[in-house]
């Protein structure tokens, strides 16, 4: 397109070697930890390790599985993604399709769309969260950490924006041959938006694995923490005042240097394994929530 | 249309928000109503409904709590450096990312700067606690080549908020350099080719074209990161700090936690909570009406 002046050629050098830099920035600090978590510990401690694994050894990871509190709290947090996601995204689709309406084919499309946006202006904050939790019944129970975080309103918004962009004619020839809303719902608009579908599922995803905060208040044992919290509990949490003999014990046990990386990484790895598949998705997903024309 | 009609045609609809709108009554209007634990005498055995009321009590407390002042500037100082460093490092990022003319490499660096996004506090918190150690961490080795002494720097004061602005824009900045570069590919090329006509250069180019193009975003996602002048990021913080740095780390969130949860001063907590959604709900009501002005940004 444009004749290479010599400055801009030597910018563009500078410009590929300055975002080769950054891009490396953004996933140097996982290597170091994966290659922790694989080196011996007296490397470790010698301070040999850098980038990757210096005298291989899978010793930490066999210290996790030998510990069945780890295994626990990373099926918790399996079963909370299974039945989070479902539940987030069954609301999601059943409350963006009604607000994608104008307000003349659905007559108070517009309050409840309020209805729903005003809980994202204004909050009760944690306390009265916490106590409403709490005397619904839900504390130590996976409900807890599922039901309070069903409705996900930025993922509606996203969905009901997409819904807001297919062809009008479509739901009307549907409409024609007598389909009701359910049917234009579940025959029409979902297989038409995959795209967008598949961006809210990763937010879902990745937002119920690495939540860490409801688990660690609302759960009262630390065998029904999913992941997230038992990490939060066992690898950072150094004040003792309020830990359980239990917690302390745990602390004692998994908190030497390679122990805490692999179990550091070994909580990244679902969001690695995920994340490339649901990429090219999301960038079309965000950009149509974010921005209208 | 008469309601019997309208309830007949609509009713499908309405059948399909009941049960998202039924989980919002109790779980997000529940806790508004929870607010009034700010003026009661909050007895977890009586509950919300039942505890008694003491007046403005709690609020009277709140005022006199000696550590509130620190912690509310704290707020305002982390939220505000981070909101700015938020909104330029993605701005020259995009910019840079945008004269990179090899697909390969673009996708490739996009697909690794969105990446600390997706990672949560905690798995960055156990990352950061095992580099920043002063006496094994990565950074402090590095730094010791150079000669440079052992920095504490998540038990420092003054270099504690430095790593927490850091550290959020490096988690940050590549996802919200997505809004960015959608902006620049609605920008006309013809403006492009008009401009090396009449013998722009790349960086004129730049200044005249592309940044213009991209001022609208820009003005819509300040105005929207009004907001955000009390989120200092709890999940972050709370990862991330000790009580050597309370003094210059702690937060109207965290403070919320200890009080509330640790200490179970439920009434005063609450207040505490109270000023901070008060304060939240004029400025984004107030980020939203200035981006609907600018911008004519709408939510929904």
């Amino acid at each position: 397109m444009d004749k290479m002046t010599p400055g801009y050629r030597f910018f563009s050098i500078l410009n590929y070697g300055l975002l080769l830099l950054i891009s490396i920035g953004c996933v140097l600090p996982l290597l170091h930890i994966f290659a922790l978590s694989f080196s011996s510990a007296s490397a470790v401690t010698s301070g040999e390790v850098t980038f990757w694994p210096v005298k291989w050894t899978a010793a930490a990871y066999r210290n996790i599985i030998d510990r069945p509190e780890y295994l626990t709290a990373f099926w918790v947090s399996v079963k909370r993604v299974a039945l989070g996601v479902g539940l987030n995204m069954a609301l999601t689709v059943l409350i963006a399709y009604p607000l994608s309406k104008e307000p003349r084919q659905f007559r108070g499309r517009t309050l409840y769309a309020w209805y729903f946006v005003f809980t994202m202006l204004f909050s009760g904050g944690l306390i009265p969260w916490y106590m409403v939790i709490k005397e619904t019944g839900l504390m130590d129970s996976l409900w807890a950490l599922v039901i309070p975080s069903a409705v996900p309103i930025f993922n509606v918004l996203v969905l009901l924006n997409f819904f807001r962009g297919l062809p009008k004619e479509l739901e009307e020839s549907a409409k024609i041959d007598g389909g009701g809303h359910f049917i234009v719902l579940f025959r029409i608009f979902l297989p038409l938006s995959l795209p967008a579908l598949a961006t809210i599922t990763l937010f879902a995803v990745v937002n119920h694995w690495n939540s860490w905060f409801d688990g660690l208040i609302l759960m009262n044992r630390v065998e029904h923490y999913p992941l997230q919290s038992f990490l939060q509990t066992v690898i950072i949490k150094q004040d003792p005042t309020y830990l359980t003999a239990k917690e302390l014990e745990l602390q004692a046990l998994m908190n030497d240097r390679t122990s805490r990386a692999a179990q550091v990484f070994v909580a990244a790895l679902p969001v690695l394994l995920v994340y490339p598949f649901l990429q090219r998705f999301f960038i079309k997903g965000i950009v149509l929530g974010s921005v209208k024309e | 249309m008469n309601s019997v009609k309208l309830w007949k045609r609509d009713w499908p609809l309405h059948l399909m928000i009941f049960p998202g709108a039924l989980v919002v009554l109790i779980y997000s209007y529940g806790p508004l109503f929870g607010l009034t634990i700010a003026f009661k005498k909050f007895m977890p055995s009586k509950g919300i409904i039942g505890s008694p009321w003491n007046g403005l009590h709690n609020i009277q407390f709140m005022l006199s709590l000696p550590d509130l002042r620190q912690v509310i500037e704290n707020t305002f100082v982390i939220a505000i450096m981070k909101i700015v460093a938020g909104l330029l490092v993605p701005i020259v990022v995009a910019l840079l990312l945008n004269e990179v003319s090899k697909t390969a490499f673009k996708r490739a660096a996009q697909t690794l700067i969105y990446l600390p996004h997706f990672l949560s506090w905690v798995i960055l918190g156990g990352i950061m606690i095992d580099i920043l150690s002063p006496s094994d961490g990565i950074v402090n080795k590095i730094l010791k080549v150079f000669e440079i002494k052992p920095i504490y720097f998540l038990g420092d004061g003054h270099w504690f908020r430095f790593v927490l602005v850091v550290s959020d824009v490096w988690k940050e900045f590549g996802f919200s350099t997505i809004v960015y570069l959608a902006a620049l590919t609605s920008i006309n090329p013809v403006l492009y080719e008009a401009a090396v006509i009449d013998g722009a250069n790349r960086w004129r180019q730049t200044l005249h074209i592309t940044l213009p193009g991209m001022l609208p975003i820009i003005v819509l996602l300040a105005t929207l990161s009004l907001g955000n002048v009390l989120n200092a990021g709890f999940d972050q913080i709370f990862n991330l700090y000790n009580p050597m740095v309370y003094h210059s780390g702690d937060i109207i969130d965290t403070y919320v936690y200890r009080l509330g949860i640790q200490q179970a001063q439920y009434g005063i907590a609450t207040a505490v909570g109270l000023f901070k959604s008060l304060v939240s709900l004029v400025m984004i009501s107030l980020s939203y009406f200035l981006a609907y002005r600018l911008a004519n940004y709408r939510i929904f």
